[in-house]
């Protein structure tokens, strides 16, 4: 029989709504909210600052610190305990190795740069939208970058490739599922974070590569919007 | 964007002249904005902000077996989280001790003013009960947190419905029509002395010249159901006094905002 429909009704390769917005945060020094669909992300940057404890320093250059976090309320099920799980902070290290290769943090010794990711509201694809949301913070901090980092869950739902999986899609009992999350560099495509879970057939790696590279182009394009917006650039200076 | 640094004395001089920073009087709040329903995986949920400051609460319940003490009583938690995305001062780690202080008084607001009727959360005596979980995440903190976590909290659980329950589970993705029993509306109001001054809803930079602060938790009648003295000064028993008609006569201002 298959999967012949999405649950909520989109193509194989449309993504949810997709909403984006710089400088929601005051305090911070850049900040962005990322929506995809039911999952809201939320990203604020504080420094360079100084790192304590100092052994942590690095004398040769500043280090990117990322910290992911669920708000207690976040889950459609039972309440997310705070303080942080395995899981949480295994995020954070692959969100942190996802926008590691975009900044240049060399004129920045013993300091930090600290992302702060925090989701209110997760319906699937919360890592993906939080690193989507910290590159526009990020941006907006004013940290120098060479690249946006764009990030998109593909994989396979049943007989059926598809793009930006939602709860319904990951928790589908009627077939194999796959849940490939995967971030990457906005114009040169290359790949910074690949995450995967389930049942796939190795041929079918290039085509969903290839899907996931079209949305993040889409994904970078309202990235861009954003922080146009905020900044007042023409795109054409 | 925040002129840095006012000294205690310039603030405190400015108050003697009839001034504050931003221009507001004494017994003025910044503009407030509250909105209801903003997460849909809560039970229930708002977002409130008071000038800069922006808090969001969340609503979340789980059946849990009774305090033996009070076999026939549901129970609130109330938690507060200083997120470190809304402040270059606030640290990753477990909630410090102005979370928790936070937390308390806005838990004793709702729990000694029976605003909640936790009689009307048993479900079945000494077995099980609603256990209603609040959570205050700060997005952006720029003063009067505990105001803004108040009304958050209040305007959260009036906007939770309870999620189907089966006796076995709860479905949480199928919420049912009952709102809580919430028959009250607890309003906090902080009064902050500054010199000699007593001013309401200070910001980041006012809050750091507070000498003594007092919340006051009162109900539309005018009774008080909790009180907390914060800062570091002495209160004249007159200062007391005049700080809780300030608070009292604010709060039923708030109280047409979720009432």
């Amino acid at each position: 029989m298959g999967y012949e429909k999405r649950i909520d009704g989109r193509g194989m390769e449309d993504m949810r709504g997709l909403k984006a917005k710089v400088g929601v945060i005051r305090q911070a020094e850049g900040s962005a909210y990322f929506q995809m669909g039911n999952t809201w992300a939320y990203a604020a940057v504080y420094g360079p600052r100084d790192l304590y404890p100092r052994f942590m320093q690095d004398p040769t250059k500043g280090i990117l610190r990322c910290h992911y976090n669920m708000m207690p309320f976040s889950s459609t099920g039972e309440r997310v305990r705070p303080g942080g799980s395995r899981r949480s902070k295994e995020i954070s290290m692959v969100t942190q190795k996802a926008l590691l290769p975009v900044i240049d943090l060399s004129e920045f010794p013993n300091a930090v740069v600290d992302v702060f990711i925090e989701l209110p509201q997760t319906e699937a694809g919360s890592r993906c939208a939080g690193i989507c949301a910290a590159s526009m913070a990020l941006a907006d901090a004013g940290i120098e970058m060479k690249d946006l980092v764009t990030a998109v869950s593909v994989g396979r739902v049943d007989d059926k490739l598809v793009v930006d999986l939602d709860y319904s899609e990951e928790s589908y009992d009627g077939g194999p599922v796959a849940d490939f999350p995967v971030a990457m560099l906005a114009s040169t495509g290359k790949i910074s974070l690949l995450q995967m879970d389930g049942l796939l057939d190795k041929k079918e790696i290039p085509k969903l590569l290839e899907m996931a590279r079209k949305a993040c182009t889409r994904i970078a394009e309202i990235q861009k919007a954003a922080l146009k917006e905020k900044y007042g650039v023409d795109s054409n200076e | 964007m925040n002129e840095a640094g006012h000294s205690h004395n310039h603030i405190v001089k400015l108050l003697d002249a009839g001034f504050r920073l931003d221009g507001r009087k004494a017994e003025e709040f910044r503009e407030i904005s509250l909105e209801t329903g903003v997460t849909k995986t809560a039970e229930g949920s708002a977002r409130v902000k008071i000038g800069g400051t922006e808090v969001m609460a969340g609503v979340k319940m789980e059946v849990v077996t009774p305090y033996p003490d009070a076999p026939e009583d549901g129970t609130i938690i109330v938690n507060v989280e200083l997120m470190p995305l809304s402040s270059p001062d606030f640290e990753s780690g477990p909630p410090g001790i102005e979370a928790i202080e936070i937390s308390r008084v806005v838990d004793r607001g709702i729990r000694e003013s029976k605003a909640l009727n936790f009689r009307k959360l048993c479900i079945e005596k000494d077995k099980k009960v609603w256990a209603v979980l609040i959570d205050l995440c700060t997005i952006n903190a720029e003063g009067n947190l505990l105001d803004a976590c108040a009304l958050a909290a209040l305007a959260a659980l009036r906007d939770a419905r309870l999620p189907a329950y089966d006796g076995e589970k709860i479905d949480y993705r199928s919420k049912a029509k009952d709102s809580l029993p919430l028959e009250k509306i607890p309003i906090s109001v902080t009064v902050s002395k500054i010199g000699r001054h007593f001013i309401i809803d200070p910001d980041a930079e006012e809050e750091k010249a507070i000498g003594a602060r007092i919340t006051v938790a009162s109900l539309e009648d005018g009774t008080l159901c909790a009180m907390q003295k914060g800062g570091d000064e002495a209160l004249a028993p007159d200062d007391v006094i005049k700080m809780i008609d300030i608070a009292t006569a604010k709060a039923n201002e708030l109280r047409g905002m979720v009432g």
